[in-house]
């Protein structure tokens, strides 16, 4: 199996390396020039950079309900739908009034997790722990927006890793 | 990617069901249950605090095949237990942007370097001497205070260090600054005012003793995420615990509060002398504390500004040329002064309602409550910052509510390492390591003994602070700059018509290092792509006094080098004859022909543990580099300078150990609460409490008034602007908005409103308007819906956008004592695009 394994990860490699030099490539010759400005100012400014131009529309979120992949288990999963006027307050937490254990077959929503359920000590409790009780301070929505630069983050399962019964 | 299937595509081929024949690859169904067995998973986690901001999460960081691939809350870190906020768990991302720098870039015309050329790549052997060539010629042309450093709380502590050296042992300058200087100036001048020492007495254990939480303008459910979970703990798992929050708008920590006060910008003040003067009132004054450990002062009024000297406003200011002057006063004086602020005239003066007044001066008088204050930039970005921090001590020190459990004034900060670095190695124009002062001729005495450096070398004259850095440049009396780990073009005020300019002026040679082409680099003249957090070892300092190291994990991508490892080679490019007088060297002859790296570095303190002291488990770049174990070197020849005198620092290789301690650190154990008997080891048995960071032992206790704001709106200009952060991106962006999940999640910066204003001007929700200044103006879409729901009369719009430099808005306006930036306060006028 190592070996086949090996054949896979040299039949990917050299893709994976034009890959890269074309990044290379494109990072250094867009330097020299000077193309970056107008190709992402929201990270490197206008050109001229004092310049003033025009706002996008505000973002148009995903409210598909498709649950996306994470990009490693500890990753707190983000939010497929709407939570326009969700209240998140002392009284009221819309987020558990489907997310909480209770609720979740009626609503078919994913149960929190359980680490949710921990003190700081690490003991269980019998309801979410108020301590994780904001819940937009990890689970945020996301725009239907284009990424501004390519992030070159590689996913465990592309690095050796070989899940059990995967093969 | 065509051809091959990569193995998640065939998971997920397996995982719908469909034949895993298509990718005609099937394996036996033989094969053993984890293939290559278990140690094919393993991942290799270590310890790291969060690159962010001041709270100081613990992470734990995975790496496989020499990438990071996970990071999660490090659940033995007592700071976060197990917790991250959004940025924090998508750390694994920040160093893989595609457009990471891995080559130095000099701005070249005919295979030269030139001011107005395009950038290109070069090797560093060509970048530092393109470097070296510029900083020995501003050097000759016109001395020391020509060159100049803009360095960051997120600087390590090595890396601030080896800066301070260069700069003051060195070039002998110190215009050496941090971006904290925007950041929290104004919080460690009024703890040395009140204290005589920097940084809190108390520590985040308080979260879990106090009675009642105070928000003074901070919106910690955003900023301080974790944090707000320790406040959010204790408020809804202990039913007595209230929370207030005070802020110029309503935001997401409101959602917690029991007194949500909403006040006119810059009004703080006068609610805290208020406060002050109900305490008094009600004869809840805890007489006892107040006698023994307190002395009462009376600052100067009408200090000015910090504009620049020919602005109108700082004319027209008595005491702008000396605005730090207290003379002394007893309590009955201070009582007197604060009666003036009565419950009516502070309601109206603040718009607040009476009854959340009183409610909020019942949480400090009521001797039973223990009560913890926390702030920020509502303070601390305050024209009156170093007041607004005093005042605060004011109250808890009226009611002794102090240096113990649950009773704590606590400044929140804002950059990893603002405490560690910025403000205990002192990077800071005036300041030396350990709360000394370059002014201080014993201080100075001190640092060049413990440097190894003549006596004299050190300038005795403060250097340029961050705004006035900025001012220099512009006016050409600042010309060699090297920008370290910060995004000034973006993060600087009125930066059009200052900040950019100095950049950009023909006289000025601008160096910036930094891991991505953020604004900044992009305005220089020489970029020198940078290594970033786990790509070396590192120490930040948390807002709680906590040191925390942690090792290098990974290797930074292409020629991508830390900003100590530059620092320290461009130190070779100088020897003594070339930056020190003649005098001072032809009375020490042993130091001529040395370069300045000799001299900083291999100094016979810095080089004196060998590289066999590192880890074996993991890498160090720089020690291989230069042959000794440099960061350990720099930090205990660093940590001479606090021990024994309440900044005692650990020995280095135990932060390895451990998930930080907080100083001081005596025998090996950390100090929880400072100037209390029987928690801080410096006060003496039957003291009880002693501040002895003051020679008398004693806090200080001011008498100041409210003074407006530089800039109120108008009839023309009328409309307050706040800028600020938001909590998925950290200050300028440069780092999340390179992690797809955080860019979506806020993907563009816009202009919260209020509802009513936008109706008035005729501008609904989602229309673009020009947000003008009298410095300048951006444009933005408005947003009357979203998590900031505003006042009439005021706006916000967080500055992580460099498309839409709200900095290019607001005013160059400082606290005159701190020198920090007011960036929550001027005045603008909202004008619809026309469509």
């Amino acid at each position: 199996m190592r070996g086949q394994d090996y054949t896979r990860r040299r039949l990917r490699r050299p893709e994976w390396m034009v890959v890269v030099a074309g990044l290379l490539l494109f990072v250094t010759t867009t330097a020299i020039a000077q193309v970056i400005p107008t190709v992402m100012p929201q990270l490197v400014g206008r050109s001229p950079a004092m310049e003033t131009g025009p706002a996008a529309p505000l973002p148009k979120w995903i409210t598909d309900d498709v649950r996306k992949e994470r990009n490693y288990p500890d990753q707190p999963p983000v939010i497929p739908h709407s939570i326009e006027g969700y209240q998140l307050s002392v009284n009221t937490n819309r987020c558990l009034s489907c997310h909480r254990r209770e609720f979740t077959q009626e609503s078919g929503a994913p149960m929190i997790s359980v680490t949710h359920y921990m003190t700081r000590e690490g003991q269980m409790l019998a309801d979410v722990s108020p301590r994780r009780y904001f819940c937009t301070a990890c689970h945020v929505p996301q725009a239907d927006a284009k990424p501004l630069v390519g992030n070159t983050f590689k996913d465990m399962s592309e690095l050796g890793a070989k899940p059990a019964g995967s093969e | 990617m065509t051809g091959e299937l990569t193995r998640r595509d065939i998971l997920k081929a397996h995982a719908a069901g469909i034949a895993a024949a298509t990718a005609g690859i099937a394996l036996p169904a033989a094969a053993q249950p984890v293939p290559g067995g278990v140690t094919a998973l393993e991942i290799k986690w270590s310890k790291a605090p969060c690159r962010f901001c001041g709270t100081g999460c613990g992470v734990m960081v995975g790496v496989k095949e020499g990438q990071v691939v996970a990071t999660h809350g490090d659940m033995q870190a007592e700071v976060n237990r197990g917790l991250n906020c959004i940025k924090g768990y998508f750390l694994s991302k920040i160093m893989y942007g595609a457009d990471r720098l891995k080559t130095p870039l000099l701005r070249k015309r005919n295979g030269a370097y030139a001011k107005d050329g395009e950038f290109e790549p070069v090797s560093w052997d060509e970048a530092f001497d393109v470097m070296a060539e510029q900083a020995k010629r501003v050097l000759k042309e016109k001395g020391p205070t020509a060159v100049g450093m803009f360095g960051s709380g997120q600087w390590t502590i090595f890396e601030g260090y080896a800066a301070t050296k260069l700069m003051r042992a060195g070039f002998r300058s110190n215009n050496l600054d941090p971006n904290a200087r925007h950041c929290m100036a104004s919080a460690a001048y009024a703890f040395m005012r009140t204290f005589g020492m920097d940084e809190p007495m108390g520590v985040y254990d308080d979260f879990e003793h106090a009675d009642a939480f105070v928000l003074w303008g901070s919106n910690m459910a955003e900023m301080h995420p974790i944090l707000w979970t320790r406040v959010a703990d204790r408020r809804l798992g202990q039913p007595h615990v209230r929370v207030a929050v005070l802020s110029t708008f309503t935001h997401r920590s409101m959602d917690l509060a029991d007194i949500p006060i909403i006040f006119t910008p810059g009004t703080d003040l006068a609610i805290l002398n208020y406060i002050a003067n109900h305490i008094i009132q009600t004869g809840r004054v805890n007489q006892d504390f107040v006698q023994r450990h307190t002395r009462f002062v009376r600052g100067v009024t009408e200090i000015g500004y910090g504009l620049r000297p020919e602005h109108p406003l700082e004319k027209a200011a008595p005491n702008a040329a000396d605005p730090t002057k207290m003379e002394p006063i007893d309590f009955e004086a201070f009582k007197a002064f604060v009666s003036d602020y009565t419950l009516a005239k502070t309601a109206e003066l603040t718009g607040v309602d009476p009854g959340f007044l009183e409610q909020l001066a019942e949480l400090y008088a009521d001797p039973d409550r223990k009560v913890m204050s926390l702030w920020t930039m509502g303070f601390n970005q305050h024209v009156r910052g170093v007041w607004a921090n005093q005042m605060v001590y004011n109250i808890h020190l009226l009611t002794g509510k102090i240096s113990e459990p649950g009773n704590s004034p606590f400044s929140l900060t804002g950059q990893p390492s603002a405490c560690g670095t910025a403000r205990e190695v002192g990077t800071f124009a005036h300041r030396l390591p350990a709360d000394m002062t370059v002014t201080n001729p014993k201080h100075r005495e001190r640092a060049e003994e413990i440097w190894r450096i003549p006596k004299g070398i050190i300038p005795d004259k403060p250097g340029y602070h961050a705004v006035l850095q900025d001012r220099m440049l512009k006016d050409g009396k600042l010309n060699f700059y090297w920008v370290q780990v910060n995004n000034n073009i973006q993060a600087a005020p009125n930066t059009s018509n200052e900040t950019w300019q100095g950049y950009r002026n023909p006289d000025n040679f601008i160096v910036v290092s930094d891991a991505y082409p953020t604004i900044t680099a992009m305005s220089a003249d020489l970029i020198l792509p940078a290594a970033m957090w786990v790509e070396k070892e590192g120490a930040y300092g948390n807002a709680e006094r906590r040191t925390q190291v942690w090792r290098q994990l990974v290797q930074a991508p292409g020629e991508a080098r830390s900003d100590l490892w530059q620092i320290a080679e461009f130190s070779k490019r100088f020897t003594t004859d070339e930056v020190w007088p003649a005098d001072i060297l032809e009375s020490n002859p042993e130091y001529r022909g040395k370069t300045l790296f000799d001299v900083i570095f291999r100094n016979g303190e810095v080089d004196r543990f060998p590289l066999s002291e590192i880890d074996p488990a993991y890498d160090n770049h720089e020690a291989k580099d230069f042959g000794f174990y440099i960061q350990k070197g720099l930090f205990e020849e660093y940590a001479t300078f606090g021990r024994g005198h309440g900044h005692d620092l650990a020995p280095f290789n135990m932060y390895h150990e451990v998930r930080g301690l907080r100083w001081p650190v005596v025998d090996g154990k950390e100090t929880l609460w400072r100037y209390r008997e029987g928690f801080d080891p410096f006060v003496k048995p039957g003291e009880g409490v002693n501040f002895y960071g003051q020679p008398d032992g004693k806090a200080v206790i001011i008498a100041v008034p409210y003074e407006p704001p530089a800039e109120s709106p108008d009839e023309e200009y009328d409309i307050w602007l706040v800028t600020g952060r938001v909590l998925e991106h950290w200050h300028s962006g440069s780092m999340t908005l390179r992690v797809p999940e955080l860019f979506r999640a806020f993907p563009g910066a816009v202009c919260f409103m209020n509802a009513d204003d936008a109706r008035k001007r005729g501008i609904n929700q989602g229309a673009e308007v020009r947000i003008v200044s009298r410095r300048g103006e951006m444009r933005a879409r408005i947003d009357t819906r979203g998590r900031n729901r505003m006042p009439p009369g005021v706006i916000f719009v967080p500055w992580f956008d460099a498309s839409k430099l709200i900095n290019k808005v607001t005013l160059d306006a400082t606290d005159p004592i701190s020198k920090q930036t007011d960036f929550k306060k001027c005045a603008v006028k909202i004008i619809p695009v026309a469509v």
